[in-house]
């Protein structure tokens, strides 16, 4: 067991994946010389050589389409697609290609691409650095996505993405980079599509993903001295989902609230919300809230960003209001 | 380096008509309603396939457009599978997901046959990247039309291709038209190849209707990529004698630009130069003859095949 950051955590989960499969190997926009812009594959070159780890120039359709290609032909990329707003400028790659090549083809090839991308707001970046992109995603049949909020998940779903078959997109949160937690020596495998049972609770049902899902486990926290018992769920992949295990919690609690960071149009919090009342009205003693973020794009100035996230006050006073209903 | 032999010669005569036949039986299957959808035919094109593709080997890996046809039949994907694909057949190609403008078959090196311009360069690229990096002898061999050359993931792709030495033949099917605009009005050089010099490779514009010098150009330009040399732009002038698509008449050609290329259709060239080297006009005919038979009897077959099964839908989405 060893206390590391969220940041080393995912580099350990590149290293042992490119150790552990030959076939793997990592490239994109310094990366390789220079650890990469957030400092995630530090080492790695060093470690790893030329070979398997390779600076790119900045062409997000080239890096995006190479792993197509290479991956058609067997191989396990490994993408870094830095900031997840830049998946914008390869959404034909990602979204036209990669998501479609195996239905297209009629199953004829696997694609099993990991894409590697930091994720959200709280950072100070500003509008076009802040996004939390993975939402874009959802209404694309063929990709898998993964959400990461602690050390653990961070290196245990990067082997998992790694080792799927299908294409994966990988969010990691800016917020968490520095956040520090145990890294067992072994970790644990994680499938994709299980839903980590975060704290029990009887009152009501929260949902939440990574920096969401750290407030609002503060949040429950304080609820706790009021003696409303939080259930937090981290879904840790939104596709998969695990419906299953959110059913479970709301057939004992009766409530339901989404904690979400952005905005909540096509969202998987307002998805996740309309599953249930299709399958499950009867379950729920008060209507399901979503928590989410202004329909703006990110500020930057620090107050503005501030109110644009979904605060643990706020989330206390929703899930207060909503136990209350 | 020497040409191919009289046999290799024949052949690529018998493949040009198989293609030609295929696509007017396209044209007619879309023309009758007998197909939904689009289609986007290459009569005309035929050279520069099939002298592309008879230059390198069966190993070698090819990615394509959504006029697509000529580049698939040309790496030896069969006939009936091909039809059965663009009829929505359960036993097309692709069990009927794809679609005219996207024939596949990986097992011949087909590798895919892309919807969205330019789209496909990149994974040309990574597909030789791949051939690299398991230190096999393949090529990536892409071919996409001159419209492509303006879209960002051809520079992004020329560029990374250049930069890591990798074994690419970009081949660009220049038929003068993007959709339904003349390459005059959407791009200010006249010589796409000369593109190629911003990305440190060799560009080389050729006669695309020329089935032997294609092929020539081709074997110079693929002997570089295996010794390790990198990626070559080849510029294939030609003409696409139909319209964009379907639904398009190309009212837009000037006069007598049809028929001049006409005149210079790439099967009349290539008998031309075979009678001119001895082989009898009945052996021409022999071959123009078992290619249209090959074709509809591969068409009737595919006819006869099954509607896929609703259910199948919902397969081959993930692994």
């Amino acid at each position: 067991m060893t206390v590391v950051t969220y940041r080393q955590a995912i580099t350990r989960g590149i290293a042992d994946a490119l150790a552990a499969d030959e076939d793997v190997f990592l490239f994109g926009e310094d990366v390789a010389r220079a650890g990469g812009a957030f400092k995630t594959t530090t080492g790695l070159w060093e470690r790893f050589g030329d070979d398997r780890v390779m600076d790119t120039p900045i062409s997000e359709q080239a890096i995006v389409g190479t792993a197509i290609g290479a991956a058609i032909r067997g191989l396990r990329p490994l993408a870094e697609v830095m900031f997840a707003d830049f998946a914008a400028v390869c959404f034909d790659g990602i979204v036209n290609e990669l998501a479609k090549y195996r239905y297209m083809t009629g199953g004829q090839v696997n694609c099993p691409v990991t894409i590697h991308m930091a994720n959200g707001a709280g950072t100070g970046f500003a509008a076009q650095h802040s996004q939390p992109a993975e939402n874009w995603f959802l209404n694309t049949p063929g990709l898998k996505v993964v959400v990461p909020a602690t050390v653990t998940d961070a290196y245990a779903l990067m082997r998992a993405a790694v080792e799927d078959d299908d294409p994966v997109l990988y969010f990691e949160h800016k917020g968490l980079f520095g956040m520090r937690g145990e890294l067992p020596d072994v970790v644990e495998p994680v499938q994709l599509g299980v839903a980590d049972l975060v704290r029990e609770g009887d009152a009501v049902t929260v949902v939440a993903t990574q920096q969401m899902r750290h407030r609002a486990l503060s949040a429950a926290d304080a609820l706790a001295q009021e003696g409303i018992e939080v259930e937090l769920i981290d879904p840790r992949t939104l596709v998969p989902f695990d419906h299953a295990a959110v059913r479970r919690s709301v057939e004992k609690t009766n409530r339901l609230v989404v904690v979400q960071e952005g905005s909540a149009g096509a969202s998987w919090g307002g998805t996740l919300i309309a599953h249930v009342l299709q399958d499950g009205f009867e379950l729920l003693d008060a209507p399901p809230r979503l928590i989410s973020s202004d329909e703006t794009p990110v500020p930057y100035a620090g107050v503005l960003e501030a109110a644009w996230l979904p605060s643990v006050e706020r989330i206390a006073e929703e899930v207060r209001s909503i136990v209350r209903y | 380096m020497t040409p191919p032999d009289r046999d290799a010669q024949l052949q690529m005569l018998r493949a040009m008509h198989e293609i030609r036949f295929f696509e007017d039986a396209c044209h007619r299957l879309f023309a009758t309603g007998s197909v939904r959808g689009t289609t986007h035919l290459c009569q005309g094109q035929e050279a520069v396939t099939v002298g592309t593709l008879h230059a390198l080997r069966p190993e070698d890996q090819m990615t394509c457009t959504y006029r697509g046809h000529g580049a698939v039949l040309a790496k030896g994907v069969a006939l009936d599978r091909s039809f059965g694909e663009i009829l929505g057949k359960a036993d097309g190609l692709c069990g009927g997901k794809g679609g005219s403008m996207h024939l596949t078959d990986v097992d011949k090196g087909a590798l895919g046959s892309f919807a969205i311009v330019g789209g496909h360069l990149p994974v040309a690229v990574g597909v030789a990247f791949a051939a690299r990096y398991r230190r096999t002898d393949e090529l990536s061999v892409c071919f996409f039309g001159d419209g492509s050359t303006n879209i960002g993931a051809f520079h992004e792709s020329l560029n990374l291709a250049s930069i890591w030495k990798l074994p690419v033949l970009f081949v660009c099917e220049n038929n003068l038209y993007g959709e339904y605009s003349p390459l005059h009005t959407t791009t200010p050089i006249e010589v796409l190849a000369d593109r190629a010099a911003a990305y440190g490779m060799p560009g080389i514009r050729i006669d695309g209707n020329d089935v032997l010098g294609v092929h020539a150009t081709v074997t110079e330009a693929a002997a570089r990529a295996r010794a390790g040399e990198g990626p070559t732009l080849i510029e294939m002038m030609t003409y696409r004698q139909k319209g964009h698509s379907r639904a398009d008449p190309a009212a837009y050609r000037p006069d007598g630009e049809l028929e001049a290329w006409l005149a210079r259709d790439p099967i009349v060239l290539h008998e031309r130069s075979l009678l001119a080297d001895g082989v009898a006009q009945e052996q021409l005919d022999a071959i123009r003859a078992a290619a249209e038979e090959a074709v509809e009897a591969a068409l009737e077959r595919a006819q006869s095949w099954p509607d896929p099964d609703p259910e199948t839908r919902l397969e081959h989405v993930y692994a």
